[in-house]
């Protein structure tokens, strides 16, 4: 692609005869990342849709972790990622990405599960029973289960 | 204090000027005097757009990060409506993914012809992906409106906002890849491949496989573990 | 107007005449003032025949240093307005005490306050930021544009079009009563079902689009673009900086982009993402905005931390102490600043194991911080110091922002937040930080890079007055703040019952009148500069015996920055040349590749205006139409292949000559 002959110097990107547009896949490549692809999806619904394990707790991890395998091999054979593109800066923003999406997700949900632990005691039956469920004797706001001394 | 740690050493930088013509010995003048100019004009930045494009790339993903976590968060606030067993019908989604998997595996088969510089044969594998796109985005449709025809619409409940809002946009990205596809197809006809629509269709394809890593989790997280 | 109102509906949505506030003479008076203004403006440049030579090589340029000026020439105009407001408030809260009622209704008072946050932030902070970096980045690195000219002009216009919507509800409607960030459900469709709250998306998410994609850019081009020779570890300080705050850019706006997107679909659609029934939980907006916010917070100090540290060194006459500590700390700050914005709320709920992690991360963040100020101190240790304005500022900004980092430590113990939470005492904390931070630092920067900029070096007699007005100012304004948030005053309190705080807010008002005249000294200098030019002149394009990149260019650089890409040994490449005998070549030049100017970007940025006051006020053929004109346009644009053209080695020299012949004269 490069043009070395090319005398000019160059500013803008825009029309820099020296881009290397990446790394190519080749067709081996390409229909190892697809028949990867298609049976990391098929087994996690498989999985699901006939409930072959049993347990939906190890159900739902055993599919997250498909679903991460089959991320790396679609950044592997499909956006052909590596340590060399770009002098590793793809990989350098994929990995930093990624940290980022991780804190995002598990930040919020952790953050979010404890403001729901603490402050909405109603989902928990600690606090605040529905007022029909619980008998609250004359006399006391707190229900019988709660400290009484 | 001179720095001395990586990245120091002109070799190493040169590496990632490969394809400029400026060298290593470049640096030096007769005698060893230093060299402050590039005197012939020898250097040449390196393109930034398919770094460019990478970066945006990720800049989208966060956006699918917040998408993700508001919906791992008010994902089970049903609000006494329709949960995801109710609703999700995975045979409809399983054939879905396999409409965007088809289209990752063409899109690359065009890629392929392109680097053979094969016009005609990379337009056809273009069209077919841009086909399976359809499809993908028909069968949404579908199942949006089916959702909605039941009464499971997005004001609902917040697990139905969420929903509809994180897989619409997974849904609005695949449409304008379809749109951009035709552009370029357009583009290359009236063009040709040349360097600039071929780095713009190693773009698109970026894109399009980056929206296949965004909706494995979105089957994953979103119809698989929301049925258990 | 209309006798069909189903007509007027369909045609002018929620729009009628009534939105104009013809009723309020405050309001009144402003829109006489800015239509004078705006009239007096418009005279002068048809009068001085400047239309042609604005839009060609101004509005319509790719060039970087073109486009950061205008990026700073928005700022400063933003800042009267953000300042108006600020001014505002404090003259009504030391008079709005007991009987007296003050002069601002607290329904125009809460959008005073609004408007002064997110102008200040958005429009202000952000465009200095991006200005500064945008011209003074390419130059540093020997690069004669950035990666994407095109877009950069583009980004600028879409900044301008987000703060034309913000002004538009001054004078049209009303603007967001709900505090800069706008948490629901007082954003929501039930407390806010006006459009004030709409301004604030439509603005932010338009600008938005803008700060990303001149992030994206800027990173490209550090990374790209370097000079040869110029390995991660030559950068100068700025660049470092630069990168960092452009990847916290990168990263962070997403997050805002999508929150603002899902509180528009709880305004427009109806969805329960943040609303208080059906599933909704406000304080998720919250979690999420301040993932977004607390990088936002590192995204505006990084680069004032790089302007400090470049004017240390120059004007100390040393080279940067710990220049790879420096380094560091900015990148640690950088993951770092991803990690501690739970701090933002600390009073949630989220119970102790929560705050305790945060509140230690949010201690941990300040360490780099520091050894950022021991290198500066060390720095200047032994150097012989010109008491340069820049270097005031410089100093000013140590002491002050030393306590505002303390102040912030303060904050981070969680049981003490909870007592300071959204009182006045945080109040005077971040402009602690911001003022003595990002402001003093763009301040510096612009006073440093102007003769760069303009080839003449500004006032240092009003530009000393500015240091001492905004410096004195700022402790008479927020030191008061400080006292009255300990006593638990909290923030945005339009009228006060306890007659013996008063005396505090005086005091704040003085202090704001005091930054009034340090504003207005900072415009004197201004005029003053331009009358006195031919004075202040400097030819060499090296006034500060500087030791970076941009300096060994001409003042202001021609278009192709650099006749010959400059060749990097050394991190302080340009003292590095001097202290080696580099002559300036007086031959041998070549034609230049370079990108070309178009309106494109211009074009979108109005378009989306339209599209923008569009969706506020629900004309919804005109949102279409402007949608389909936007779609139109850009693709159009893809079809334009001609997107550069080469400046003929005759023009080259003729520019090299021309600078020659000024040297020799001058000597």
């Amino acid at each position: 692609m490069s043009v070395a002959s090319e005398d000019a110097n160059v500013r803008g990107s825009g029309r820099d005869v020296h881009e290397e547009p990446g790394g190519h896949g080749s067709f081996r490549g390409y229909m190892t990342g697809f028949l990867l692809s298609v049976v990391l999806t098929a087994i996690p619904f498989w999985l699901v849709m006939s409930d072959v394990l049993g347990a939906p707790r190890l159900t739902g991890l055993v599919v997250m972790a498909f679903a991460v395998v089959q991320i790396v091999v679609h950044m592997v054979y499909f956006l052909h990622m590596n340590t060399r593109s770009e002098g590793g800066w793809t990989i350098l923003a994929l990995i930093f990405t990624l940290t980022l999406v991780l804190i995002t997700l598990v930040g919020s949900v952790w953050v979010m599960y404890h403001l729901d632990t603490n402050m909405m005691p109603a989902d928990h039956g600690m606090h605040m029973p529905a007022p029909q469920s619980v008998p609250v004797e004359p006399g006391t706001a707190a229900p019988p289960h709660q400290h009484q001394h | 204090m001179r720095a001395r740690r990586f990245w120091r050493n002109g070799s190493r930088i040169m590496a990632a000027h490969s394809t400029a013509a400026f060298t290593a010995d470049d640096f030096k003048g007769p005698g060893d005097t230093p060299v402050f100019l590039d005197a012939d004009g020898k250097h040449h930045p390196e393109g930034g757009t398919m770094l460019g494009f990478w970066l945006y790339l990720m800049s989208d993903c966060l956006i699918f990060a917040a998408l993700f976590a508001v919906y791992a968060v008010l994902g089970r606030n049903y609000a006494a409506g329709p949960s995801p067993k109710d609703l999700f019908d995975l045979k409809l989604v399983a054939l879905n993914t396999s409409m965007l998997l088809f289209s990752s595996i063409t899109y690359g088969f065009a890629m392929l012809e392109m680097e053979k510089e094969k016009r005609g044969r990379m337009q056809l594998w273009l069209a077919v992906t841009g086909l399976f796109g359809l499809c993908f985005i028909g069968l949404e449709l579908y199942e949006f409106q089916h959702l909605i025809h039941e009464g499971a619409t997005p004001q609902r409940s917040a697990f139905l906002s969420a929903f509809f809002t994180l897989v619409g946009t997974h849904g609005l990205h695949v449409s304008l890849g379809i749109v951009w596809l035709v552009i370029l197809m357009v583009q290359v006809q009236l063009r040709g491949l040349g360097d600039e629509n071929k780095r713009r269709l190693m773009c698109l394809s970026m894109f399009w496989h980056f929206l296949d890593v965004v909706w494995i989790g979105v089957f994953t997280f979103v119809y698989l573990m929301g049925v258990l | 107007m209309f006798s069909n109102p189903d007509l007027q509906k369909l045609l002018f949505g929620r729009l009628t005449l009534d939105a104009v506030p013809l009723h309020e003479p405050i309001l009144l008076i402003t829109f006489a003032m800015v239509g004078l203004g705006g009239l007096a403006v418009l005279g002068g440049l048809t009068y001085f025949r400047l239309w042609g030579p604005l839009w060609r090589d101004w509005f319509t340029s790719v060039d970087h240093k073109k486009i950061g000026i205008m990026y700073i020439v928005l700022a400063l105009v933003m800042l009267l307005r953000g300042f108006a407001d600020a001014l505002m408030m404090r003259a009504q809260q030391a008079m709005a005490f007991g009987p007296n009622e003050g002069y601002l209704p607290p329904h125009h008072y809460d959008q005073i306050f609004t408007a002064h946050g997110v102008i200040m932030i958005f429009f202000v902070a952000m465009p200095l930021v991006t200005g500064l970096m945008n011209f003074v980045v390419p130059l540093q690195i020997g690069a004669r544009d950035v990666a994407f000219p095109f877009l950069n002009n583009f980004s600028f216009w879409m900044t301008v079009a987000g703060a034309v919507t913000v002004m538009a509800s001054l004078f049209v409607g009303e603007f967001a009563r709900t505090g800069w960030l706008a948490y629901p459900p007082l954003s929501g469709p039930a407390m806010s079902p006006g459009v004030g709250v709409d301004y604030y998306i439509w603005a932010l998410q338009i600008a938005g689009i803008g700060t990303l994609l001149s992030g994206i850019n800027l990173i490209a081009t550090i990374v790209k673009m370097r000079a040869p020779g110029m390995g991660m570890m030559r950068m100068p300080i700025f660049t470092w900086t630069a990168l960092c705050t452009n990847i916290l850019i990168v990263a962070a706006f997403p997050i805002l982009t999508a929150v603002l997107a899902m509180l528009s679909l709880d305004r427009y659609v109806g969805t329960h993402f943040f609303s208080n029934d059906l599933g909704g939980n406000p304080m998720m907006y919250v979690n999420l905005i301040w993932i977004w916010g607390h990088p936002e917070v590192y995204i505006l100090i990084l680069p004032a931390f790089g302007v400090f540290s470049e004017i240390t060194a120059t004007f100390s006459r040393k080279r940067l102490f710990g220049y790879a500590s420096m380094v560091y700390a900015t990148v640690v700050i950088t993951i770092l600043s991803y990690l501690v914005w739970l701090h933002h709320f600390f009073t949630m709920g989220s119970g102790a194991s929560v705050n305790s992690f945060f509140g230690i991360t949010t201690m941990i963040i300040s360490i780099p911080t520091g050894a950022k100020i021991f290198n500066w101190l060390f720095t200047m240790y032994k150097g012989r110091i010109d008491f340069d304005v820049p270097m005031l500022w410089t100093i000013g900004f140590m002491v002050t922002f030393t306590v505002g980092g303390m102040t912030g430590v303060l904050l981070a113990v969680p049981p003490a937040d909870f007592v300071l939470h959204n009182s006045l005492f945080l109040i005077a904390h971040f402009h602690n930080v911001i003022i003595g931070g990002v402001l003093f630092g763009m301040l510096a920067g612009i006073t440093y890079w102007f003769p760069k900029a303009f080839g003449y070096k500004l006032d240092a007699f009003w530009g000393k007055m500015s240091f001492w007005f905004w410096l004195t100012g700022f402790w008479f304004a927020f030191m008061p703040l400080y006292v009255l948030g300990l006593m638990g005053v909290t923030r945005r309190v339009q009228h006060f019952d306890d007659p013996s705080l008063q005396i505090w807010f005086v005091i704040a008002a003085f202090g704001a009148f005091l930054i009034l005249l340090g504003i207005a000294s900072f415009i004197v200098t201004l005029v003053v500069s331009f009358l006195k030019r031919e004075e202040l002149r400097d030819l060499t394009g090296d006034p500060w015996n500087g030791r970076t990149l941009e300096w060994a260019t001409s003042s202001p650089p021609p278009d192709y920055n650099f006749a010959f890409t400059p060749v990097v040994h050394d991190h302080d490449a340009w003292w590095d040349m001097k202290k080696r005998g580099y002559v300036r070549p007086l031959s041998g030049f070549q034609k230049i590749h370079m990108p070309r100017g178009t309106a494109t970007g211009l074009i979108l940025g109005v378009i989306s205006i339209v599209f923008s006051f569009a969706m506020i006020w629900y004309i919804w053929w005109l949102a279409a139409l402007t949608f389909v004109a936007l779609t139109v346009v850009t693709i159009g644009h893809t079809f334009n292949y001609a997107r550069d053209f080469y400046i003929p080695a005759d023009e080259v020299v003729r520019t090299e000559n021309a600078r020659t012949a000024l040297l020799a004269e001058r000597v």
